[in-house]
């Protein structure tokens, strides 16, 4: 009977767990691989060209983000760092709080952690899912994140693009509105795909970002968890033997 | 050779001899360890009493580090989290134990109450135990929900925003209360000062002291077991309880393994998936405290939401903290809603067993609707589920009256 009921409570917390998401428009998954290095450095280098002006990563250091990445520091200096910003700096942007907020409507938040705010495939779908609208103050509009103050700032790499909407009334007289695709206006600079491996890539970034620490955390967990294996076998053995007289 | 053995004896045993002239260790050791002795059928469920000193422990070496890098001000307390995972050499290692193991604290602590409904562990002579031990938890939310604000997330935030205001049901000074518990007329500054003296002085101390007293009400009656029957009723000889064993060894090295399975699941979650998918790090907490940006869906962290399903499951406010507190209060009396003079599930007939099940789960669900959006559906759910949470006591106060029961043994068989 307990153990039937220890079971019924993990099956509860993987319920809860699997339907916390939901909600925004998700469309396919992220599929990050946070161990490719190459991948990292790529969505690094995105981050520096188009992101950083506005995001800052106030609590990401240049010098970690380097180490981490198998880059050296005059790598690291010459082609990722756009200002004058010192090797160990902070991550930061010279635009005030106020300016954001008087620029956008919103001020951009920090982006340090915002993988484990809104979790890679939020994020990727966010940068992948923009349309243009002419009723929004920036001129675009987003699937995932509807009336996002943020405009497509990728724009020229993506193209630009209409989304087009049915809209159902149903037996109740309610009308729904569904998303039917997208239409291209204008072609941008890469194809398709070209364009989801770059958001793929600068998603992965963040992800790595959010916790710099998850790439050692990982490369230890089997070795202490064998070593913690081994040592509950060994108490095993001990308990079994001094239980031995207990009759 | 021999000569300078016996005589390191002799001056070893002269060192213990000094001290317990001044000090009884060695008839402490032998009370509480080499000469305590517990029941010889200890199961799976009483691990929980030494794990749960163990994350205590835990918590307290990895809290005191924590402490060393982090700043209660409500400026930098978001960024000194980030500071401890990136800066602080090993500070990830050092968060996570101590996140992981506020959730690990409750899950023991959950499962080891649990052990007492079971085997009846409450009961006399033992009331004074699981009072101490009520009151340990309690002082356990409250450290827990302090420890929460500390990161300074939106979702500590706001927490602790709902959480203050409940303060407010009290009649006539909830307002002035709710104020005296902030400090100010919000969350703020000096909300997080207080919350962080609390959680790294106050309630720790207390909950040691407690911890001090829970032992040695258990060391005063003795523990009981899976069977519920009282081992000093057959003593030998030199008065050794027949069916116990010395606490040292037996337990000692039975409890290892036990930490050894613990760990295994618990670094497993540290290494792994310190966040449980939302469920032990909470997503909304990885946004900076906003007080004009309120989330979603404000909740608590999955430990309180049983009791946070009740409260909102009551559509009056102060009614609904009300009922939170007496479910809370309802345990502390326990000892004596509980008539039955058989203390084992083992002993006690279906209705009893059928009913603790459908207490575990309906526990299990409250805690599970606390965490949802909270339908219509849901939320009649929770209520009806609240209504069996009380009506469990009022049922147990008069069926244990003059319940039938099995023949309990004379002593442990095995």
């Amino acid at each position: 009977m307990m153990k039937k009921l220890i079971l019924t409570v993990l099956c509860l917390m993987l319920a809860s767990v699997a339907s916390a998401a939901g909600g925004a428009y998700i469309g396919e998954p992220a599929n990050t691989n946070i161990k490719s290095q190459s991948s990292l450095q790529k969505g690094a280098k995105t981050y520096m060209n188009y992101c950083l002006g506005c995001h800052s990563m106030e609590f990401q250091r240049y010098n970690r983000v380097a180490e981490d990445l198998g880059l050296t520091e005059d790598e690291m200096m010459s082609s990722l760092v756009l200002t004058d910003a010192k090797f160990a700096d902070k991550m930061t942007h010279t635009m005030t709080k106020e300016q954001g907020e008087q620029w956008f409507g919103k001020a951009p938040p920090d982006l340090t952690v915002i993988a484990k705010a809104r979790g890679v495939d939020w994020l990727y779908n966010f940068l992948i899912n923009f349309y243009v609208d002419p009723s929004r103050p920036s001129g675009w509009n987003n699937l995932t994140f509807p009336n996002a103050s943020m405009p497509h700032v990728l724009w020229e790499l993506q193209g630009i693009r209409e989304a087009k909407f049915e809209t159902h009334t149903d037996e109740a007289g309610e009308k729904h509105t569904e998303f039917v695709g997208f239409e291209t206006i204008e072609a941008g600079q890469l194809s398709e795909q070209a364009y989801k491996d770059l958001v793929r890539d600068l998603v992965n970034f963040l992800d790595y970002s959010a916790e710099p620490a998850q790439l050692i955390r990982m490369s230890y967990a089997p070795w202490v968890l064998l070593f913690v294996a081994l040592f509950t076998f060994l108490a095993y053995l001990l308990k079994v033997n001094y239980f031995r007289d207990v009759h | 050779m021999g000569k300078i053995a016996s005589s390191r004896t002799k001056n070893s045993s002269g060192i213990m001899d000094w001290f317990n002239h001044r000090l009884p260790v060695t008839q402490f050791y032998k009370d509480h360890l080499s000469e305590y002795y517990a029941p010889k059928n200890f199961n799976f469920w009483y691990f929980f009493g030494s794990l749960a000193l163990l994350v205590l422990v835990n918590q307290i070496v990895t809290g005191i580090w924590l402490t060393m890098h982090y700043k209660p001000d409500a400026a930098q307390a978001f960024g000194m989290v980030e500071y401890i995972m990136r800066d602080v050499p090993w500070g990830w290692l050092i968060r996570y134990l101590h996140t992981t193991g506020a959730s690990a604290f409750f899950v023991v602590i959950y499962l080891h109450m649990f052990r007492g409904l079971l085997y009846g562990s409450y009961k006399k002579p033992r009331e004074l135990i699981w009072v101490f031990g009520m009151i340990i938890y309690v002082a356990l939310m409250a450290e827990a929900f302090m420890g929460y604000v500390l990161p300074w997330g939106n979702m500590s935030y706001w927490g602790a925003k709902v959480i203050t205001q409940l303060f407010a049901a009290v009649p006539w000074v909830g307002d002035a209360l709710v104020e005296w518990v902030r400090g100010d007329y919000l969350i703020s500054d000096a909300t997080l000062n207080r919350f962080f003296a609390l959680h790294v002085v106050a309630l720790p101390l207390v909950i040691l002291i407690l911890v001090v007293l829970h032992l040695a009400a258990l060391h005063t009656v003795g523990s009981n077991n899976p069977e519920g029957v009282d081992i000093k009723k057959h003593k030998d000889e030199n008065g050794v309880p027949k069916d116990g064993i010395p606490f040292h060894p037996y337990y000692t090295v039975k409890d290892i393994f036990g930490v050894g399975m613990f760990l295994l699941i618990f670094l497993f979650i540290v290494f792994v998936k310190p966040d449980m998918g939302g469920l032990f790090l909470e997503h909304d907490n990885y946004v900076p405290a906003d007080p004009s940006s309120t989330p979603d869906h404000i909740k608590p962290v999955w430990y309180f939401t049983p009791f946070y399903a009740m409260l909102r499951a009551v559509p009056d406010m102060q009614m609904g903290a009300l009922i939170m507190a007496l479910a809370i209060v309802v345990l502390f009396f326990l000892p004596w809603l509980d008539r039955s003079p058989v203390k084992s599930i083992r002993y006690r007939r279906w209705p009893y067993k059928i009913m603790l099940s459908l207490f575990a789960i309906t526990f299990v669900v409250l805690g599970w609707l606390g965490m949802q959006a909270g339908s219509e559906l849901q939320k009649l759910m929770a209520q009806i589920l609240t209504g069996f949470y009380f009506f469990y006591f009022v049922w147990l106060f008069f069926y244990s009256r003059n319940e039938t029961y099995h023949e309990v043994p004379e002593r442990i068989e095995k």
